[in-house]
């Protein structure tokens, strides 16, 4: 058994510590936003926070996450991520919407961190995360939105 | 002004929601899992099966496309909004079920979301939905508040008479609308009264996709449902001989392990277990039958075949002999790699088998012929498959498999197990990105001749590559003569007044399987079309705008989104500068594709050493009227950047048959920073509204190409682009 916290809650999952968290939070846990894309790290749709850092769930085994504070799409409610989510909601940026909450993730975070990100800080931040709709310059634009909505 | 006769839909109650709950789903507003039990809809108005009203005042449009992120969902709901004077916010959309007796794609005959043409064969369809329910509407209000219907008004969702004062909502009236018949007759709105079509509305699918609580066939979870993780053939064309699934057996969870067509499948209640299981297999194969050609051997064979003359496409004139007597000719061979369509979610599918026949839950590209497909493995007939249409992950094409791969391949897998679980079919991205379905790999021959005055007076075009529709049930509509027309769209067609016009076409046969790709034939067509025209064009010492100009006078609405878009671009203007060691260019490119006109200006800046980056993309598209701007300029910017993507890095190779390219390390498409600025415009028309799903991709690609021309002197014949 392996204690987990996810948005807050605490879960006990009977998993193999080798699990990646991804699979732990999608087929244990049972919140699905967070996306399974690529398996290597490679794509960022499986984007969430440990302790506010963002990382890849498919490569991070559910044991480097005891004891850590997970956060999925589901959990986001700080004002951040709300300022985020309104501006996705304002400039329509989703297509398939299959990567989004990987880009969300890696956008809340970055936020977090930078409240005035310039456009080479955004291509370092968001340049983990595949959009195969290419709706990169709404995720660009909305970024900009959402920084001119925290100032 | 149109007056139309309605077709009488009967109504029916064909959708029964609530469900999910009970199943153990996620679920989401927009999601239905039809199925047994309460209908909480016993009391809604169905006017037709488009439609429905509930008694809460909401409006539900029944989307017979799938939305795969074009677009679809939003722009199906603005047709039926505008004629029904709904209020925006009232109306959601739910996924329509299988049947293609009330659900067919108009243009294309059978349930099929694809070529484009969601929004142009539902425009009218939509919008009588809509008008049938509001006449239906207004006539329960005459007949509750005794005055005549012509004086009663809708706007935003309130049915008002103004005399009386009297108000009501739709899910007012609903109950008492739902008994009185079909009109057989609506008006439509003339376009100068349109409210919702031509101005942006936002997208109906954003607020789910944006906090997680959209529901992907990946995120089914069905009560006793396995996961199966397949070992499939490592050559196209192999079988599995024999294997040993003790050590697969022996991974804590894994369920059972199961040989089907296909492969060797794994199962285990949740997708690592079967995974872990499935690398334990040892799977013998049988080899004796598989591709073992390396691209380079086919692209070979290709070449010997462009050597002699294939079945004609189109002919004017006699193109030979005014090349070879022409002042100035041209050749070129173009090479185009086979191309994976690497949707974000990998393919999946659910299938629960009953009983009464099969339950599918899947991002549904193609119902009709899932259906046949399933029900031929089954033994049962194709209304025996019910089929939930959830969001796709993206598609592009692949998930209107041709041959019903991966749906089939999930059918096999239940069955196997004797259906005594519903199991979810999980591809890796790997299991996904060999899987061939690629388009296919192309060699184009070309040759054209100019006169003394600089006057392309002669075009010879051979392309030699796999049929896509060859055995497909659309093969009898589309390969004609020999030529499929998919492999020359955008090359038989091209729009230039040239006198004499050879295209001509080689379909060899490989077993690496092929499909459609977002784009199709205008994937390649466009490339060497656009690119050896602006060959031409400096050949005969003329601006690549001006020379196209001059052989487009018969097409003003090809000649509208060129000037529109070299306009805009500042066509002529210096570039602004440059630092030291770079280059920068500027290049256009024209396409016309699923009646939709597009170009595009491309810059470029190259830097010391080859690399370069595009900077900036001007595009103009004539798609008619156009439903939802913000939309199309969507499907422009992503169309333009899957289309770079191909530009930059797309290649799948072979490698004695085996798939080289598997996963985004290998296969790497456009991110952030390779994106360009992107500027859209749209002409405004009131011509019939044509597709965007597609129609941004082609241009893009030439447009670099010609750019990275202007900025170096080289021309590029190969996709993807590399600089000496």
């Amino acid at each position: 058994m392996i204690k987990l916290n996810v948005n807050g809650q605490s879960h006990e999952v009977d998993v193999d510590p080798d699990t990646p968290l991804l699979w732990v939070l999608r087929d244990t846990v049972g919140l699905t936003g967070t996306k399974y894309g690529c398996g290597v790290g490679a794509c960022g749709a499986c984007t969430v926070h440990l302790n506010g850092v963002p990382v890849r769930g498919c490569q991070t085994p559910a044991s480097a996450a005891i004891g850590a504070q997970v956060v999925t799409i589901e959990g986001l409610h700080d004002r951040v991520a709300k300022a985020v989510q309104a501006a996705w909601q304002k400039l329509d940026v989703v297509q398939c919407g299959y990567c989004q909450s990987g880009q969300i993730m890696s956008a809340v975070a970055l936020l977090a961190r930078n409240r005035r990100p310039s456009d080479a800080d955004i291509d370092d931040a968001m340049s983990g995360n595949i959009c195969r709709c290419d709706t990169y310059s709404r995720i660009r634009a909305a970024i900009h939105e959402a920084a001119k909505s925290l100032a | 002004m149109n007056d139309i006769r309605i077709e009488n839909e009967s109504r029916r109650r064909f959708l029964q929601a609530g469900l999910g709950l009970t199943l153990g789903i996620y679920l989401a507003p927009r999601v239905v899992f039809a199925g047994v039990g309460e209908d909480p809809h016993a009391e809604a108005f169905e006017p037709n099966a488009f439609v429905r009203i509930d008694t809460d005042n909401t409006v539900t449009v029944i989307s017979k496309h799938l939305e795969m992120g074009e677009g679809t969902y939003t722009g199906l709901s603005t047709l039926v909004a505008e004629e029904l004077d709904a209020a925006w916010e009232q109306v959601r959309v739910e996924g329509a079920p299988a049947d293609a007796t009330r659900y067919a794609n108009l243009f294309l005959g059978s349930q099929l979301t694809g070529g484009s043409t969601a929004i142009a064969n539902s425009f009218e369809q939509m919008r009588r939905a809509g008008a049938t329910a509001r006449a239906m509407l207004v006539a329960a209000a005459a007949q509750r508040w005794h005055v005549p219907a012509d004086t009663i008004s809708v706007r935003q969702g309130m049915v008002v008479h103004a005399g009386t004062k009297h108000k009501a909502t739709f899910g007012d009236l609903a109950v008492a609308a739902a008994k009185l018949p079909v009109p057989e007759h609506v008006t439509l709105k003339d376009p100068k009264q349109f409210i919702y079509i031509g101005k942006r509305f936002p997208r109906k699918d954003t607020s789910a996709k944006i906090n997680g609580s959209a529901i992907f066939t990946q995120d089914i979870k069905l009560p006793g449902m396995l996961v199966a993780v397949v070992a499939h053939p490592p050559l196209f064309g192999a079988k599995v001989k024999s294997f040993d699934a003790q050590r697969a057996k022996a991974v804590r969870g894994v369920a059972d392990v199961v040989a089907i067509p296909s492969g060797v499948a794994v199962l285990a209640p949740d997708f690592w277990t079967a995974k872990k299981g499935r690398d334990m297999l040892s799977v013998d194969w049988d080899e004796s039958g598989a591709l073992r050609l390396g691209t380079n051997e086919i692209l070979a064979q290709f070449r010997e075949l462009a050597a002699t003359p294939g079945a004609v496409a189109r002919s004017d004139g006699n193109a030979g002999q005014a090349v070879a007597q022409a002042a100035k000719h041209l050749e070129a061979d173009y090479e185009f790699p086979y191309l994976a369509h690497a949707p974000m979610e990998p393919l999946n599918c659910v299938v629960k088998l009953g009983a009464d026949g099969c339950e599918i839950w899947n991002g549904e590209q193609s119902q009709t012929s899932d259906q046949h497909a399933v029900a031929a493995v089954l033994g049962i007939k194709p209304e025996q498959v019910k089929i939930n249409m959830l969001y796709a992950g993206g598609s592009y094409g692949r998930r209107a498999s041709k041959d019903n791969d991966y749906v089939v391949e999930a059918v096999h897998i239940a069955r196997a197990i004797n259906g005594r679980a519903p199991v979810k079919l999980v591809w890796t991205r790997e299991d996904d990105m060999r899987a061939g379905h690629y388009r296919p790999m192309y060699l184009h021959r070309m040759a054209c001749g100019l006169d003394d005055k600089g006057t392309l007076v002669a075009w010879q075009h051979r392309i030699v590559g796999q049929s896509i529709m060859a055995g497909t049930g659309f093969e009898s509509r589309m390969v004609k003569n020999g030529v499929d027309a998919t492999s020359v769209e955008g090359a038989h067609n091209l729009p230039y007044a040239i006198q004499n016009v050879m295209v001509d076409l080689h379909s060899p046969t490989l077993q690496v399987p092929v499909q459609w790709w977002r784009s199709v034939g205008s994937s390649h067509t466009a490339f060497a079309v656009e690119t050896f025209l602006d060959a031409a064009a400096h050949a005969a010492g003329q601006d690549p705008l001006q020379f196209r100009r001059a052989l487009l006078a018969k097409h003003p609405r090809h000649l509208g989104v060129l000037d529109l878009a070299a306009r805009k671009a500042g066509w002529g203007t210096p570039l602004a500068g440059t630092k030291a060691g770079e280059r920068r260019g500027r290049g256009i490119a024209l396409h016309k594709s699923f009646n939709t006109y597009v170009a595009q200006v491309a810059e470029v800046t190259v830097r010391p050493g080859g690399r370069f980056t595009v900077d900036r993309v001007v595009c103009a598209v004539d798609c008619g009227i156009g439903v939802n701007p913000d939309v199309i300029r969507a499907q422009m910017e992503g169309g333009i950047g899957f289309g770079l993507s191909a530009a930059l890095y797309g290649e799948i190779t072979l490698r004695d048959g085996e798939v080289e390219k598997s996963n985004f390390p290998a296969y790497p498409v456009v991110r952030m920073r390779e994106m360009p600025r992107v500027d859209v415009h749209i002409v405004e028309s009131q011509e019939k509204p044509t597709g965007v799903g597609e129609p941004g991709v082609p241009p893009i690609a030439p447009a670099v190409a010609n750019a990275l021309f202007a900025a170096t002197g080289q021309r590029l014949h190969k996709l993807p682009l590399r600089l000496a």
